[in-house]
């Protein structure tokens, strides 16, 4: 998911420096905010770990530093601790990116064992209920031990909390969990509507009041616990007057690998259409890295149009995210249109609007995250 | 939330566990890589943290890298830029 207040800013020196592999888009939760394709079903030729090992050595020896495993999820992966040891002897920085379903004390071992470095563990609610109302499984209790289970057994961990409404009124109470399991960074990853967040987009959206009490919430904690506990408030950049510097810039320093081998400079690119982009299984990632005419669509400012061309905000935040442009405007050339600057900016406020009048009792149900949207799923509220 | 104090030369400073520091041959540059994160150092920060955490004290540290570098009165840049590590939580008072 692209994040704007956590991530780095970073020359690399051309490199791709952070690499994502989505073992899989297989899931067991339901979550209607996921950001895999609305379509993963139609992706079923997962690499297979001769395949993805070719990938860990060839981006390493292309400098890239950080890797994450991710899905889906990737615990469905067996292979995943041999993966793991492997990027952990090519010397990346090795996080796994997990929901916890899966995840068992002997497999923690192993991880542990393989390397790995760290655990994003995503809590989606503080109490039994909502988490099943949102993810759409009785897991709550599985991942609170798993929690403890990562911490007891010397992990560091980010536990990530998608903020929608839905969640946003718990944000004291997810401050004060984070703080009983000892994890060392707490993430509040407001949604970026995406995929099938987007489809749920008017349903989860918080509003500006629920919002800047959630933020006074987090500023207060952070005063209150210093050191102990690291918040990080990725902003919803729907309430933001400057887009987000997405990735960093597009094939700046990103590298996403999706389970089917297609090399994406971000995990949501797959979604504008009109832009082929290359395979691991055809290509060499070098090439696809530095040649691939994919990965220069974007690169630097050249393409831009007015009002990005002439900003001079331009290498600040490289006009925002090509995704949300295209997904908005109907063109990925265009300035995200979360800018003030943008002539498009009346789409996000009409978006904006409709949140205000919602109305905290509104319950149209959501679209949960299935095979074939078209036998859709929803849940009503209980 | 803690009283954070300043740091003293006779402090005995360690990298904190969650980080990995190291050199990094493609970025020709000493790294720190931490839960979804990098930071890459220049080489006068690198040079302290490399001689700072581990040893018997952070004098001793500065000692070490004043032999190493001819330079003397090294200690107020010293401090300066471990403060810094501190309050980022790259390093943490041995206790």
């Amino acid at each position: 998911m692209p994040k704007a207040g956590s991530g780095l800013s970073l020359d690399g020196l051309g490199m791709p420096l952070w690499l994502v592999l989505e073992l899989t888009y297989k899931c067991p939760l339901k979550c209607p905010w996921c950001s895999n394709p609305v379509d993963f079903d139609q992706y079923r030729k997962e690499l297979t770990t001769e395949e993805w090992k070719d990938v860990l050595r060839e981006g390493r020896k292309m400098g890239a530093l950080q890797l994450g495993f991710t899905g889906g999820e990737p615990m469905l992966r067996r292979d995943l601790e041999e993966l793991v040891e492997e990027a952990d002897r090519l010397g990346y920085y090795t996080n796994l990116i997990t929901s916890g379903v899966g995840l068992s004390i002997e497999r923690l071992k192993a991880l542990k064992k393989a390397g790995l470095k760290q655990i994003q563990l995503s809590i989606q609610a503080t109490d039994r209920e909502l988490s099943e109302k949102l993810v759409g499984l009785d897991v709550f209790e599985h991942k609170i031990e798993i929690a403890r289970t990562i911490k007891a057994e010397g992990f560091p961990m980010v536990m990530n909390v998608p903020v929608s409404r839905y969640n946003i009124e718990q944000t004291e109470a997810f401050i004060e969990l984070a703080a009983d399991l000892g994890v060392e960074y707490l993430e509040f990853a407001n949604l970026q509507y995406y995929n099938w967040a987007l489809l749920n987009r008017a349903e989860l959206l918080p509003t500006r009041e629920q919002l800047a009490r959630s933020e006074a919430q987090v500023n207060a904690a952070r005063e209150r616990l210093g050191k102990k506990l690291t918040i990080y408030f990725v902003v919803p950049d729907y309430h933001d007057k400057r887009p987000k510097a997405c990735m960093n810039g597009w094939g700046s320093i990103h590298l996403t690998i999706a389970p089917d081998g297609t090399a994406l400079p971000c995990q949501e690119a797959r979604l504008i259409k009109g832009i082929k982009f290359p395979n691991v299984r055809e290509h060499g990632l070098d090439w696809i890295w530095r040649d691939s005419p994919g990965f220069n669509q974007f690169r630097g400012d050249g393409w831009m149009k007015e009002p990005c061309r002439s900003c001079s905000e331009r290498e600040k935040d490289f006009g925002g995210c090509r995704c949300q442009a295209f997904l908005l405007t109907g063109d990925a050339s265009n300035t995200d249109p979360v800018c003030a600057k943008s002539p498009d900016r009346h789409i996000i406020d009409a978006l904006l609007s409709t949140a205000e009048e919602r109305g905290p009792a509104s319950k149209k149900p959501l679209i949960m995250r299935a095979r074939g949207l078209l036998k859709r799923k929803v849940f009503a509220d209980r | 939330m803690d009283v954070e104090r300043r740091l003293r030369p006779e402090d005995v400073v360690e990298l904190n566990p969650n980080y990995h520091f190291r050199w990094e041959e493609p970025q020709q540059a000493h790294v720190l890589l931490y839960p979804e994160g990098i930071v890459k150092l220049n080489t006068t920060a690198a040079a302290i943290l490399e001689a700072c955490t581990g040893a018997p004290s952070i004098a001793a540290g500065t000692a070490e890298l004043a032999r190493r570098y001819q330079k003397r009165n090294l200690s107020a840049e010293v401090l300066k830029f471990l403060e810094v590590a501190h309050a980022k939580g790259w390093i943490r008072l041995k206790s």
